[in-house]
């Protein structure tokens, strides 16, 4: 992909000898550095993995970002190295416990021990008309989750979603997972690009999409 | 905008910080807001920069505090819960001994056990002697209802405390598993082969002080996959489902996710042990005919 394509603060560096994506600030999972750049892995991330793609995903940089399913705090500590204030959903106490240490030091983090499928639980917390919802939730009914939290998202925003076919249906035909999920999400959003995430990530579908 | 705008968010009525988080905690609102503008508008910040400063300060605390709440309130209290249920079990069934032995001496044919101890309970008692011998029976049957309110509660919790593992053991064997080890975190970092023989600690012992053969399973025996296996496919139907609950404590513990793969990996394993014991006892009949 061309790097004009990357948001302003995600930049491909030369960390331990190699060409990696890389954001700035302070290192989260033992990831390798470079003057203070931190290696982006697209294994461990899917929206890392749609960047190394070349999905155009509207980012540019400083943007207002919610986040469901941040886990520990892998991507979402990139995406608040490089968007503006990010808004970090996970319903899981232990993971959320390390989330904590990724917000620390990341002063427009915010961490939020909440359910993304009851997003009233967090909407008097997470401002209306963001510029960007991620989501990685990997649970059954991921679409659902999606156009739920549709209600954050600006008329113009983007919904980067990574679909993970083994969490709707461990037996079916990922296609038909994916098939599914779309025809659910058209629903609410206009779907802009889908491809999958194989290279990185095995039965994954990265989609963006913007509310209709 | 109005100031009744503002009552809707996280901030609202500018009050200390314990509330603050609390709301942030427990709040709700249909619809979110412009709250960094409602916020200034307010007069809870003086500026976006200094709405987000805050926003950050109390978002941190406010989840600090609900993962430790959770953490504590979780799979330490799963302990507590199977360890109050087998006392109540063990001390309904001793007194229900106690309580037929003497209710034999008062009435005509009692029946033992807890059954035993509810038909005494519904009795008329005549005099001081059958007034305590219905009531010791009460206490009986009260315990047992103790010991069934207490299951219902596994069920409810373990799922919560430990997804995967209530999902492949069921709730109760999750719970007495994690009780065992002493705690999820401590059970998810035994190897298999310990998690194979928890709860055979005797037998254990007896085998390393070489009184006896290596047990082959602990209390994952109450397993379905393990006691209904034939006895000579029982030690790697053992070793297998051990080899999956592990991992399955270990997603448990360190992401919280369900993990589907890990369901479909032990039912295609014990498939497979199935189907070789039907393979061979077919081809023993043959065999024999
Ligand atoms: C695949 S992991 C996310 C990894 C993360 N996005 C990263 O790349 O660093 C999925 C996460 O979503 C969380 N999750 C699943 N269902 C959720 C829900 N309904 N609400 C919030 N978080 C959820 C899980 O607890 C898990 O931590």
């Amino acid at each position: 992909m061309s790097d004009s394509d990357l948001p302003a603060g995600v930049e491909r560096r030369e960390i331990a000898g190699e060409t990696r994506l890389a954001t700035r600030g302070p290192p989260v999972y033992g990831e390798p550095t470079a003057d203070g750049w931190r290696a982006w892995d697209p294994r461990r991330s899917k929206l890392g993995g749609m960047f190394e793609l070349g999905f155009v995903t509207g980012l540019t940089g400083g943007e207002t970002v919610l986040y469901l399913g941040a886990a520990s705090g892998t991507t979402v500590s990139h995406v608040a190295d490089f968007a503006g204030p990010t808004y970090a959903v996970e319903f899981a106490p232990r993971p959320a416990r390390d989330l904590l240490d990724a917000a620390r030091p990341r002063d427009r983090l915010f961490p939020l021990l909440k359910d993304a499928r009851k997003p009233e639980s967090y909407a008097h917390v997470v401002e209306v008309d963001v510029d960007a919802i991620v989501q990685d939730v990997a649970t059954r009914g991921q679409a659902t989750v999606a156009a739920r939290n549709a209600r954050f998202l600006a008329d113009d925003g983007r919904l980067l979603l990574a679909v993970k076919a083994r969490s709707e249906d461990a037996t079916a035909d990922p296609s038909d997972v994916f098939d599914a999920a779309l025809d659910e999400l058209r629903e609410t959003y206009e779907i802009l690009e889908t491809r999958r995430l194989d290279r990185y990530h095995e039965d994954h579908l990265g989609v963006v999409a913007t509310p209709q | 905008m109005t100031d009744t705008d503002a009552e809707a968010g996280w901030f609202a009525g500018r009050a200390a910080v314990a509330a603050a988080r609390d709301r942030i905690a427990n709040g709700e609102a249909d619809q979110p807001r412009d709250w960094p503008a409602l916020a200034v508008a307010s007069g809870f910040a003086d500026s976006t920069d200094d709405y987000y400063d805050r926003l950050h300060e109390e978002t941190l605390g406010a989840t600090r505090e609900t993962v430790r709440e959770r953490e504590r309130a979780d799979d330490q209290q799963l302990i507590h819960v199977v360890r109050a249920m087998d006392d109540c079990e063990r001390t309904a069934n001793e007194l229900a001994e106690r309580a037929a032995e003497w209710a034999g001496s008062l009435f005509d044919d009692p029946e033992p056990g807890i059954e035993g101890a509810r038909a005494v309970a519904d009795r008329e008692p005549d005099g001081e002697l059958e007034r305590r011998a219905v009531s010791l029976a009460g206490r009986v049957t009260g315990l047992a209802a103790e010991r069934d309110a207490l299951a219902e509660t596994i069920d409810r919790i373990a799922p919560a405390v430990a997804p995967n593992l209530a999902e492949m053991a069921g709730a109760e064997l999750a719970a007495r598993l994690i009780a065992l080890a002493g705690g999820l975190e401590s059970l998810a970092k035994k190897p298999s082969g310990t998690v194979q023989v928890l709860g055979a600690e005797d037998a254990l012992f007896a085998h390393l002080s070489g009184r006896a053969p290596s047990p082959k399973h602990g209390i994952i025996y109450t397993h379905d996959y393990v006691r209904n296996t034939r006895p000579e496919d029982r030690g790697s139907a053992a070793r297998a489902l051990a080899g999956k609950l592990t991992l399955a404590a270990r997603v448990d513990y360190y992401s919280g996710e369900r993990r589907a793969t890990l369901h479909e990996e032990i039912r295609e394993r014990m498939a497979t042990i199935r189907a070789r014991a039907e393979a061979e006892s077919d081809g023993g009949a043959e065999g024999g005919a």
